[in-house]
Protein backbone atom coordinates (compact mmCIF):
# COMPACT_ATOMS: atom_id res chain seq x y z
CA UNK A 1 0.00 0.00 0.00
CA UNK A 2 1.12 3.38 -1.01
CA UNK A 3 1.04 6.97 1.37
CA UNK A 4 -1.85 9.24 1.31
CA UNK A 5 -1.87 11.95 -1.12
CA UNK A 6 -3.11 14.98 -1.19
CA UNK A 7 -6.77 15.54 -2.42
CA UNK A 8 -8.43 18.97 -3.45
CA UNK A 9 -5.57 21.75 -3.19
CA UNK A 10 -8.61 24.45 -2.10
CA UNK A 11 -10.90 22.08 -0.96
CA UNK A 12 -13.90 24.56 -1.22
CA UNK A 13 -13.27 26.21 -4.42
CA UNK A 14 -12.17 23.09 -6.19
CA UNK A 15 -15.53 21.02 -5.40
CA UNK A 16 -17.08 23.84 -6.62
CA UNK A 17 -15.51 23.41 -9.51
CA UNK A 18 -16.08 20.25 -10.08
CA UNK A 19 -19.56 19.84 -8.90
CA UNK A 20 -20.09 22.98 -12.17
CA UNK A 21 -18.25 20.22 -14.23
CA UNK A 22 -20.98 17.64 -13.35
CA UNK A 23 -23.83 20.09 -13.49
CA UNK A 24 -22.66 20.89 -17.15
CA UNK A 25 -22.34 17.60 -18.07
CA UNK A 26 -25.64 16.84 -16.82
CA UNK A 27 -27.39 19.85 -18.00
CA UNK A 28 -25.87 19.50 -22.00
CA UNK A 29 -25.52 15.23 -22.24
CA UNK A 30 -23.15 14.21 -24.36
CA UNK A 31 -21.19 17.47 -24.19
CA UNK A 32 -17.06 16.76 -22.82
CA UNK A 33 -16.38 18.64 -20.11
CA UNK A 34 -12.83 18.83 -17.62
CA UNK A 35 -12.59 18.39 -14.24
CA UNK A 36 -9.74 17.24 -11.45
CA UNK A 37 -7.16 19.45 -13.23
CA UNK A 38 -4.08 18.94 -10.93
CA UNK A 39 -5.48 15.80 -8.85
CA UNK A 40 -3.31 13.29 -8.45
CA UNK A 41 -5.40 10.32 -6.90
CA UNK A 42 -3.93 6.61 -6.84
CA UNK A 43 -3.58 4.75 -9.70
CA UNK A 44 -6.22 2.88 -10.79
CA UNK A 45 -8.15 6.60 -10.34
CA UNK A 46 -8.73 8.91 -12.98
CA UNK A 47 -8.21 12.60 -12.14
CA UNK A 48 -11.98 13.52 -13.00
CA UNK A 49 -13.16 10.44 -11.51
CA UNK A 50 -11.67 11.10 -8.44
CA UNK A 51 -12.63 14.78 -8.85
CA UNK A 52 -16.54 13.72 -9.39
CA UNK A 53 -16.50 11.86 -5.80
CA UNK A 54 -14.82 14.23 -3.64
CA UNK A 55 -17.50 17.10 -5.11
CA UNK A 56 -20.24 14.80 -4.46
CA UNK A 57 -19.62 11.85 -2.56
CA UNK A 58 -20.00 12.60 1.37
CA UNK A 59 -20.93 10.43 5.09
CA UNK A 60 -24.45 10.11 3.57
CA UNK A 61 -24.05 8.49 0.73
CA UNK A 62 -23.14 4.90 0.48
CA UNK A 63 -20.60 4.03 -2.36
CA UNK A 64 -19.33 1.24 -3.88
CA UNK A 65 -15.66 0.90 -5.64
CA UNK A 66 -13.36 -1.87 -7.52
CA UNK A 67 -10.48 0.73 -7.31
CA UNK A 68 -8.49 -1.63 -4.91
CA UNK A 69 -7.09 -0.81 -1.00
CA UNK A 70 -5.00 2.55 -2.75
CA UNK A 71 -8.10 4.06 -3.82
CA UNK A 72 -10.45 2.69 -0.75
CA UNK A 73 -7.99 4.76 1.85
CA UNK A 74 -7.66 7.63 -0.62
CA UNK A 75 -11.69 7.86 -1.05
CA UNK A 76 -12.45 7.30 2.63
CA UNK A 77 -9.79 9.54 4.19
CA UNK A 78 -10.91 12.59 1.51
CA UNK A 79 -15.12 11.95 0.86
CA UNK A 80 -15.33 9.78 3.61
CA UNK A 81 -18.23 8.26 2.29
CA UNK A 82 -19.09 4.77 3.75
CA UNK A 83 -18.58 1.74 1.65
CA UNK A 84 -22.05 0.33 0.51
CA UNK A 85 -23.01 -3.12 1.81
CA UNK A 86 -24.33 -4.07 -1.30
CA UNK A 87 -24.42 -2.80 -5.02
CA UNK A 88 -28.20 -2.05 -5.12
CA UNK A 89 -28.31 0.19 -1.95
CA UNK A 90 -25.25 2.38 -3.01
CA UNK A 91 -25.93 5.86 -3.62
CA UNK A 92 -22.35 6.02 -6.09
CA UNK A 93 -20.68 3.26 -8.04
CA UNK A 94 -17.01 3.94 -9.22
CA UNK A 95 -15.82 1.46 -11.93
CA UNK A 96 -12.11 1.40 -12.66
CA UNK A 97 -12.39 -1.56 -14.72
CA UNK A 98 -15.60 -2.93 -16.34
CA UNK A 99 -18.92 -1.83 -14.81
CA UNK A 100 -21.55 -3.53 -12.94
CA UNK A 101 -24.94 -4.57 -15.20
CA UNK A 102 -27.39 -1.33 -14.90
CA UNK A 103 -29.82 -3.39 -13.81
CA UNK A 104 -27.83 -4.43 -10.23
CA UNK A 105 -27.90 -0.55 -9.16
CA UNK A 106 -30.19 0.82 -7.11
CA UNK A 107 -32.92 2.26 -9.37
CA UNK A 108 -35.09 4.54 -6.88
CA UNK A 109 -38.65 4.01 -6.38
CA UNK A 110 -41.63 5.98 -8.12
CA UNK A 111 -41.88 8.46 -5.19
CA UNK A 112 -38.48 9.35 -5.26
CA UNK A 113 -36.71 8.64 -7.93
CA UNK A 114 -33.56 10.91 -6.99
CA UNK A 115 -32.55 7.86 -4.79
CA UNK A 116 -31.01 5.83 -8.21
CA UNK A 117 -27.43 5.38 -8.21
CA UNK A 118 -25.15 7.72 -9.69
CA UNK A 119 -22.15 5.08 -11.74
CA UNK A 120 -19.23 6.77 -11.97
CA UNK A 121 -17.33 4.85 -15.81
CA UNK A 122 -13.77 5.29 -16.54
CA UNK A 123 -13.36 5.20 -20.13
CA UNK A 124 -10.41 4.85 -22.34
CA UNK A 125 -11.43 8.17 -24.59
CA UNK A 126 -14.55 10.48 -24.91
CA UNK A 127 -14.94 12.36 -28.03
CA UNK A 128 -17.32 14.77 -29.17
CA UNK A 129 -19.10 14.72 -32.74
CA UNK A 130 -18.59 10.88 -33.65
CA UNK A 131 -19.93 8.13 -32.34
CA UNK A 132 -23.37 8.04 -30.73
CA UNK A 133 -26.40 9.87 -31.06
CA UNK A 134 -27.25 11.05 -28.08
CA UNK A 135 -31.28 12.85 -27.92
CA UNK A 136 -33.13 13.99 -25.00
CA UNK A 137 -33.96 17.00 -22.59
CA UNK A 138 -30.58 19.38 -23.01
CA UNK A 139 -29.91 18.66 -26.30
CA UNK A 140 -31.87 20.99 -29.06
CA UNK A 141 -31.48 18.28 -32.12
CA UNK A 142 -28.45 15.33 -30.97
CA UNK A 143 -25.24 15.36 -29.27
CA UNK A 144 -22.59 13.06 -30.94
CA UNK A 145 -20.61 11.15 -28.56
CA UNK A 146 -18.22 8.92 -29.03
CA UNK A 147 -16.71 6.54 -26.05
CA UNK A 148 -14.29 3.82 -26.26
CA UNK A 149 -13.88 1.41 -23.41
CA UNK A 150 -17.32 0.50 -22.64
CA UNK A 151 -18.34 -3.26 -22.38
CA UNK A 152 -20.49 -4.36 -25.48
CA UNK A 153 -24.33 -4.36 -24.99
CA UNK A 154 -24.00 -1.37 -22.64
CA UNK A 155 -26.69 0.50 -25.27
CA UNK A 156 -28.94 -2.15 -24.85
CA UNK A 157 -28.17 -2.00 -21.24
CA UNK A 158 -29.10 1.94 -21.57
CA UNK A 159 -32.16 1.46 -23.06
CA UNK A 160 -33.67 -1.02 -20.46
CA UNK A 161 -32.59 1.73 -18.56
CA UNK A 162 -33.97 4.40 -20.04
CA UNK A 163 -37.80 2.69 -20.12
CA UNK A 164 -37.41 2.70 -16.16
CA UNK A 165 -37.93 6.61 -16.58
CA UNK A 166 -38.46 8.45 -13.82
CA UNK A 167 -36.43 5.70 -12.13
CA UNK A 168 -33.04 4.45 -13.34
CA UNK A 169 -29.01 5.08 -13.07
CA UNK A 170 -26.95 8.04 -14.12
CA UNK A 171 -23.90 7.74 -15.58
CA UNK A 172 -20.56 10.02 -15.87
CA UNK A 173 -18.29 8.59 -18.28
CA UNK A 174 -14.76 9.60 -17.41
CA UNK A 175 -11.75 9.71 -19.46
CA UNK A 176 -8.38 11.24 -17.66
CA UNK A 177 -9.59 14.99 -17.08
CA UNK A 178 -12.33 14.68 -19.11
CA UNK A 179 -16.39 13.71 -18.34
CA UNK A 180 -19.33 13.24 -20.02
CA UNK A 181 -22.61 12.64 -18.72
CA UNK A 182 -25.68 10.21 -19.37
CA UNK A 183 -28.56 11.46 -17.30
CA UNK A 184 -31.45 8.42 -17.27
CA UNK A 185 -33.53 10.77 -19.71
CA UNK A 186 -31.46 10.32 -22.58
CA UNK A 187 -31.84 7.63 -25.66
CA UNK A 188 -29.00 6.64 -27.33
CA UNK A 189 -29.04 5.51 -30.77
CA UNK A 190 -25.77 3.86 -32.48
CA UNK A 191 -23.83 5.36 -35.34
CA UNK B 1 10.55 8.83 28.86
CA UNK B 2 10.51 5.25 29.51
CA UNK B 3 9.91 3.22 26.21
CA UNK B 4 8.02 0.37 28.73
CA UNK B 5 4.14 1.53 27.16
CA UNK B 6 2.81 -1.30 26.16
CA UNK B 7 -0.08 -0.07 24.29
CA UNK B 8 1.37 2.15 21.27
CA UNK B 9 -2.23 3.52 21.00
CA UNK B 10 -2.76 4.97 24.06
CA UNK B 11 1.00 6.60 23.64
CA UNK B 12 -0.18 8.01 20.90
CA UNK B 13 -3.60 9.27 22.36
CA UNK B 14 -1.51 10.66 24.99
CA UNK B 15 0.79 12.48 22.81
CA UNK B 16 -2.00 13.90 20.36
CA UNK B 17 -3.73 14.83 23.96
CA UNK B 18 -1.25 16.80 25.28
CA UNK B 19 -0.49 18.55 22.11
CA UNK B 20 -3.95 19.18 21.73
CA UNK B 21 -3.82 21.59 24.73
CA UNK B 22 -0.47 23.47 24.19
CA UNK B 23 -0.34 26.92 22.82
CA UNK B 24 1.13 26.82 18.65
CA UNK B 25 4.15 29.51 20.40
CA UNK B 26 4.67 27.06 23.17
CA UNK B 27 5.25 23.74 20.56
CA UNK B 28 7.21 26.09 18.15
CA UNK B 29 9.54 27.34 20.97
CA UNK B 30 10.30 24.17 22.13
CA UNK B 31 10.61 22.70 18.44
CA UNK B 32 13.00 25.59 18.09
CA UNK B 33 15.36 23.50 20.38
CA UNK B 34 15.46 20.55 18.43
CA UNK B 35 16.59 19.20 15.01
CA UNK B 36 14.33 20.45 12.53
CA UNK B 37 11.50 17.99 11.20
CA UNK B 38 11.45 17.27 7.72
CA UNK B 39 9.19 18.47 5.43
CA UNK B 40 5.54 17.64 5.64
CA UNK B 41 3.09 17.01 2.81
CA UNK B 42 -0.30 18.72 3.63
CA UNK B 43 -3.06 15.66 3.18
CA UNK B 44 -5.83 18.19 4.25
CA UNK B 45 -4.54 21.80 5.11
CA UNK B 46 -6.02 23.18 8.65
CA UNK B 47 -9.56 23.81 8.22
CA UNK B 48 -11.92 25.18 11.45
CA UNK B 49 -15.19 23.84 11.91
CA UNK B 50 -18.14 23.11 14.58
CA UNK B 51 -18.13 19.08 16.21
CA UNK B 52 -21.05 18.80 18.57
CA UNK B 53 -20.24 17.57 21.77
CA UNK B 54 -22.82 15.32 23.01
CA UNK B 55 -22.72 14.06 27.07
CA UNK B 56 -24.40 13.46 30.11
CA UNK B 57 -25.16 16.22 32.02
CA UNK B 58 -26.54 15.24 35.03
CA UNK B 59 -26.41 11.71 37.06
CA UNK B 60 -28.35 9.97 35.41
CA UNK B 61 -30.13 9.63 31.46
CA UNK B 62 -28.50 9.46 28.16
CA UNK B 63 -26.19 11.53 25.90
CA UNK B 64 -27.78 14.55 24.46
CA UNK B 65 -26.04 17.19 21.90
CA UNK B 66 -24.26 19.79 24.92
CA UNK B 67 -23.94 22.04 22.59
CA UNK B 68 -21.26 22.91 19.16
CA UNK B 69 -17.71 23.23 19.79
CA UNK B 70 -15.14 25.04 17.12
CA UNK B 71 -12.17 22.14 16.25
CA UNK B 72 -9.39 23.02 13.98
CA UNK B 73 -8.75 19.69 12.00
CA UNK B 74 -5.43 18.96 10.39
CA UNK B 75 -3.64 16.09 8.75
CA UNK B 76 0.11 16.00 7.37
CA UNK B 77 2.14 13.20 5.93
CA UNK B 78 5.99 12.59 6.54
CA UNK B 79 7.22 9.76 4.15
CA UNK B 80 5.08 7.03 4.11
CA UNK B 81 3.39 8.29 8.02
CA UNK B 82 0.59 10.17 8.55
CA UNK B 83 -0.09 12.53 11.43
CA UNK B 84 -3.33 14.20 12.45
CA UNK B 85 -4.38 16.78 14.78
CA UNK B 86 -8.28 17.84 15.88
CA UNK B 87 -7.49 20.87 18.43
CA UNK B 88 -10.39 22.87 19.93
CA UNK B 89 -10.34 26.71 18.71
CA UNK B 90 -9.21 27.94 15.39
CA UNK B 91 -5.48 28.00 15.72
CA UNK B 92 -4.43 26.16 12.44
CA UNK B 93 -0.90 26.76 13.58
CA UNK B 94 -1.02 25.16 15.97
CA UNK B 95 -3.35 22.10 13.89
CA UNK B 96 -0.22 21.96 11.97
CA UNK B 97 2.24 21.83 14.30
CA UNK B 98 0.70 19.58 15.99
CA UNK B 99 -0.28 16.76 12.99
CA UNK B 100 3.30 17.10 11.75
CA UNK B 101 4.34 16.32 15.60
CA UNK B 102 2.18 13.42 15.59
CA UNK B 103 3.24 12.02 12.10
CA UNK B 104 7.13 12.81 13.36
CA UNK B 105 6.45 11.08 17.07
CA UNK B 106 5.37 7.53 14.99
CA UNK B 107 8.66 7.51 13.46
CA UNK B 108 10.48 5.28 16.56
CA UNK B 109 13.89 6.98 15.53
CA UNK B 110 12.67 10.44 16.53
CA UNK B 111 10.35 9.72 19.37
CA UNK B 112 12.49 9.42 22.00
CA UNK B 113 13.94 12.79 21.41
CA UNK B 114 11.03 14.33 20.58
CA UNK B 115 8.73 12.78 23.67
CA UNK B 116 11.77 14.74 26.11
CA UNK B 117 12.31 17.62 24.36
CA UNK B 118 8.35 18.52 23.21
CA UNK B 119 5.62 16.22 24.71
CA UNK B 120 7.58 16.00 28.38
CA UNK B 121 7.59 19.76 29.27
CA UNK B 122 4.46 20.50 27.76
CA UNK B 123 2.77 17.66 29.73
CA UNK B 124 4.79 18.79 33.15
CA UNK B 125 3.66 22.46 32.37
CA UNK B 126 -0.13 21.04 31.19
CA UNK B 127 -0.35 19.15 34.68
CA UNK B 128 1.16 22.31 37.05
CA UNK B 129 -1.89 24.53 36.06
CA UNK B 130 -4.34 21.89 36.34
CA UNK B 131 -2.69 21.25 40.22
CA UNK B 132 -2.33 25.04 41.02
CA UNK B 133 -6.13 25.40 39.44
CA UNK B 134 -7.23 22.50 41.91
CA UNK B 135 -5.62 24.19 44.47
CA UNK B 136 -7.00 27.37 44.10
CA UNK B 137 -10.45 25.51 44.13
CA UNK B 138 -9.54 23.38 47.21
CA UNK B 139 -8.82 26.46 49.34
CA UNK B 140 -12.01 27.42 48.57
CA UNK B 141 -13.74 24.02 50.22
CA UNK B 142 -16.47 24.82 52.95
CA UNK B 143 -16.02 21.59 55.19
CA UNK B 144 -19.70 21.15 56.98
CA UNK B 145 -19.26 20.47 60.71
CA UNK B 146 -22.81 18.92 60.57
CA UNK B 147 -21.80 16.62 57.76
CA UNK B 148 -18.57 15.62 59.05
CA UNK B 149 -19.91 14.44 62.31
CA UNK B 150 -22.59 12.47 60.87
CA UNK B 151 -20.01 10.88 58.45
Amino acid sequence: MTALTPGFADPVLDAQAAFRAVLEAMSRPGRVQRAGAGLAPPAPLMPAAAAVLLALADSGTPLVHDGGEDADAWLRFHAGAPVSPTLAEAAFVLATGAPPALSALGTGTEEEPERGATLVVQVASLAEGDGWRLIGPGIEREHRLAVEGLPPGFVQAWTANRALFPRGVDVVLCAGEHLAALPRGITIAEG
Amino acid sequence: MTDMTPDPIAERRRWMAVLARAEADEIAALLAALPPLPPHERLRAPETGLVMVRGRAGGDGGAFNLGEMTVTRCAVRIGGVVGHAYVAGRDKRQAELAAALDAALQDPARRAALMDGVIAPLDARQQAARDAEARRAAATKVEFLAMQTTR
